[in-house]
């Protein structure tokens, strides 16, 4: 991939990242207060994110015909409902309850100087092998 | 609305729109749909191994340099935030070590079972009206508001 595509990946990382500071969303705390029900700003992040999304995901393409360092707009896959989306998401969510660690925050969280969170981002790798270990075995699954 | 917002509503309103700005210069300039998630399988395809392992998959293979850039710029986003809104004063969690450990255990296992996270299913997932996403979100959000009270008193 050409490095030009590469700096605007990482200057839109760093506008997700810096949101998710300035939000609130990366502090592991925040969330477990949305998650148990004390403070509803987490619904109003997700909400903001969601309705920018939306409209570039559905207006870009009709916009312009491809994007404009090169390439193609990617398209929803219009995968079926399956099972493991369920089981995923509830191992997902205990996770998520324990800690209030996702993904997206726990990297922002990371540049925030929050540094115990790299256990949890030690553990994000080692559970998203010890998944790719089963699926050599023979788990069925998504992808 | 301040029982349920104690701290206001201006800096949550903000950040999330700028979340949704950063993932749509994604898509503008590249095309790109930025979940994480899937960094944390992308990643091991780096290692030797089988070109049949679950790792070497092309979707895998083929993303595994841009999605380090996503993670690198989310980052720099954090620390930008650190430096020039937070006066280089670092927020540090209480939770333990070990907690944040065992709960990112249960995030790796269960984002790559569901092909997705808040990012990937909760924000560009439902940007696409993807029904897998919409069925992913749902239950995330249910199952992880019954695990934060039910270990509230407990932790």
């Amino acid at each position: 991939m050409i490095f030009s595509k590469h700096l605007m990946i990482i200057f839109g990382g760093a506008l997700f990242g810096f949101g998710l500071a300035y939000s609130g969303a990366a502090v592991p705390e925040v969330v477990l207060s949305f998650l148990r029900l004390e403070d509803f700003g987490l619904a109003l992040v997700i909400g903001g994110a969601l309705i920018v999304t939306m409209i570039a995901f559905q207006f870009l393409p009709r916009l312009i015909p491809t994007p404009l360092l090169g390439g193609t707009f990617k398209k929803a896959a219009k995968l079926p409902i399956s099972k493991w989306n369920i089981m995923g998401a509830s191992v997902f969510g205990v996770g998520w309850g324990l800690t209030g660690l996702c993904p997206g925050t726990s990297f922002a969280a990371i540049g925030m100087g929050n540094w115990p969170v790299l256990a949890g981002i030690v553990g994000m790798f080692v559970g998203a092998y010890l998944y790719g270990i089963l699926r050599n075995r023979g788990l069925a699954g998504i992808e | 609305m301040e029982s349920l917002l104690p701290l206001g509503i201006s800096h949550y309103l903000l950040g999330g729109l700028l979340v949704g700005l950063g993932i749509a210069v994604v898509y503008l300039m590249t095309g790109l749909v930025a979940g994480v998630s899937t960094t944390f399988t992308s990643t091991w395809s780096f290692l030797p191994g089988r070109a049949t392992s679950f790792f070497k998959r092309e979707k895998f293979v083929a993303s595994r340099t841009w999605r380090l850039s996503l993670v690198s710029g989310l980052m720099l986003g954090g620390l930008a935030y650190l430096l020039f809104v937070n006066a280089g004063e670092a927020t540090i969690t209480s939770l333990s070590p070990g907690r944040l450990f065992v709960g990112g255990l249960l995030v790796g296992i269960g984002t790559r079972m569901a092909a997705g996270c808040p990012s990937g299913h909760g924000i560009t997932g439902n940007a696409m009206l993807e029904k897998s996403s919409v069925v992913s979100t749902i239950t995330f959000l249910v199952v992880g508001i019954a695990v934060a009270l039910l270990t509230q008193s407990i932790f």
